[in-house]
């Protein structure tokens, strides 16, 4: 992420970085790609999704966008891969796979 | 020129407190800091001062609320002792890592157990490694003197870290002494308002502070933080200058008293300097080559001012009033031992002292320095007050079969 045009990753010295990791401004998790920490991953089965949108509200990490009353495909570099939307699906339409990286 | 009057340490940091343009005062009552936020209240009730006074339900939470009001962009403070330092440990490291230049005035007393409300510096010593700035006061005057200066030192853009004013409870925070004072706007001008330059009530701009700092990072923050203490060394004497030129009291990162061409010396923190300058003075007068550097800036340790003192002399006892259980002798020993590394110089003893409030008398400090005589002559120790728990570490006036 960029902090005051500091591009903050692990190349910063600690001359550089931020003062006590201060974090300026707002909507910045969306810089920080959670989704490196995912074990399991989610994956779209569409030919069962039924587009009833139980998914979308239950995400912790607002990884399923929804577009014009339908949900897109996952959000891969925020999914943490928690598994909540594969719980609650009632159509099996989301595959719960082991992450391969 | 200031004003004279006759106040205990306590009141005077309650008086300095109400001038400093403190925003938000939270502490919880310990004995001996109780008087601060008592007094302090007190002010408050009498609109003598625009801060708010949080009573909160412990110390934990003390440091809590200063730590999220300094967050917001208020100017905070808090005063403490003993049992009430050690539960803010967490929240010390806290305050002191998010660069908070929160200032408190410590009382110092011995931490528990065996129960115990009198003074030594367990308590403090306790927090010795927490990241924050550690001044020791003689007297009253002097933890007057630091607490206006802590302010400064802690606010300083190289230094942004929280300070402690540490004076010795009872000693010098209930006996009543001789003080002179400055005005309240004297103080108010001196340390200014608090000018963060960032802080949560911006709303020009948004800050988060103290996110999750993963492993890529925090080695680089823990530096970054390190160097704010390593800046405080000189800010401390700056700003110790300028309130000289205030006051007409000038202080260093040590005192020296009679350190010129001094065999034995005396390394001490706090109340007991002022019995040892008088010890001193006496040895002097019968040609005694004695002297003593008095510690005021304990963290940072001012390492390369202590080694230029004693290194000339023959033998150095190093006073501990917390016994830091290390098997090798307390904290201020194995500082000023880090602080002689690889210099060579002379030969250091640890005194471990005047715990849980045992009375330091003249004679307890002419006889360290009768023992460092015998040290000098390579003898052991002959003196009927120090009982040796090995060749370097001793203990002062303790009571054995």
């Amino acid at each position: 992420m960029k902090q005051k045009g500091i591009e903050i990753n692990d190349q910063v010295s600690w001359q550089k970085i931020t003062l006590a990791g201060a974090v300026y401004g707002g909507g910045t998790a969306k810089q920080f790609f959670t989704g490196d920490w995912r074990s399991m991953k989610p994956v779209m089965v569409w030919d069962k999704c039924k587009q009833c949108l139980l998914c979308a509200p239950v995400c912790p990490d607002s990884s399923i966008p929804v577009e014009a009353g339908k949900r897109l495909d996952f959000d891969y570099d925020h999914c943490k891969g928690c598994g909540v939307c594969v719980q609650v699906c009632p159509f099996d339409a989301i595959a719960f796979e082991k992450e391969e990286k | 020129m200031g004003k004279k009057d006759r106040l205990s340490g306590n009141e005077a940091i309650a008086l300095a407190m109400k001038a400093m343009n403190l925003d938000v005062v939270a502490a919880f009552p310990i004995t001996p800091s109780t008087e601060i936020p008592q007094y302090f209240s007190q002010y408050v009730a009498n609109g003598e001062t625009e801060a708010l006074f949080i009573p909160v339900e412990s110390e934990h939470s003390a440091m809590s609320a200063c730590i999220g009001a300094q967050a917001a962009g208020a100017r905070s403070s808090t005063a403490t002792s003993s049992c009430g330092l050690a539960l803010m440990y967490e929240m010390l490291h806290v305050g002191a890592s998010l660069r908070l230049p929160i200032t408190m005035a410590c009382v110092t007393r011995a931490l528990t157990g065996p129960i115990n409300i009198h003074n030594d510096h367990g308590d403090a010593m306790g927090a010795r490694d927490t990241g924050w700035i550690q001044l020791y006061a003689e007297n009253a005057q002097e933890a007057y003197d630091n607490y206006i200066m802590a302010v400064r030192v802690a606010e300083d853009k190289q230094v942004l870290t929280p300070v402690m004013a540490c004076q010795d409870g009872f000693i010098t925070s209930h006996a009543v002494e001789n003080i002179e004072l400055l005005s309240d706007e004297e103080i108010s001008e001196f340390v200014g308002l608090y000018e963060p330059a960032e802080y949560l009530l911006n709303e020009e701009e948004k800050v988060a502070m103290g996110p999750y700092d993963a492993p890529v990072y925090l080695m680089e923050h823990k530096r970054q933080q390190a160097e704010g203490m390593l800046q405080a060394l000189p800010v401390i004497e700056k700003i110790a200058e300028e309130f000289g030129k205030l006051s007409g009291r000038y202080y260093g990162l040590i005192e020296e008293y009679r350190t010129e061409d001094a065999d034995r010396i005396l390394v001490v923190l706090g109340s007991t300097a002022g019995t040892a300058k008088q010890v001193v003075k006496d040895l002097r007068a019968k040609g005694e080559k004695v002297g003593l550097v008095k510690i005021r800036s304990y963290r940072p340790f001012p390492a390369a001012a202590v080694a230029k003192a004693i290194k000339n002399a023959k033998v150095v006892a190093v006073m501990d009033k917390a016994e830091g259980m290390s098997g090798i002798g307390g904290p201020l020993f194995g500082d000023v031992c880090v602080a002689m590394n690889g210099l060579g110089g002379p030969q250091l003893i640890d005194y471990m002292y005047g715990l849980g409030g045992r009375d330091v008398r003249p004679e307890h400090i002419e006889a360290v320095y009768r023992d460092l005589a015998a040290a000098q002559a390579g003898k052991d120790s002959e003196e009927q007050l120090i009982k040796e728990a090995g060749a370097y570490y001793r203990y002062l006036a303790l009571r054995e079969e």
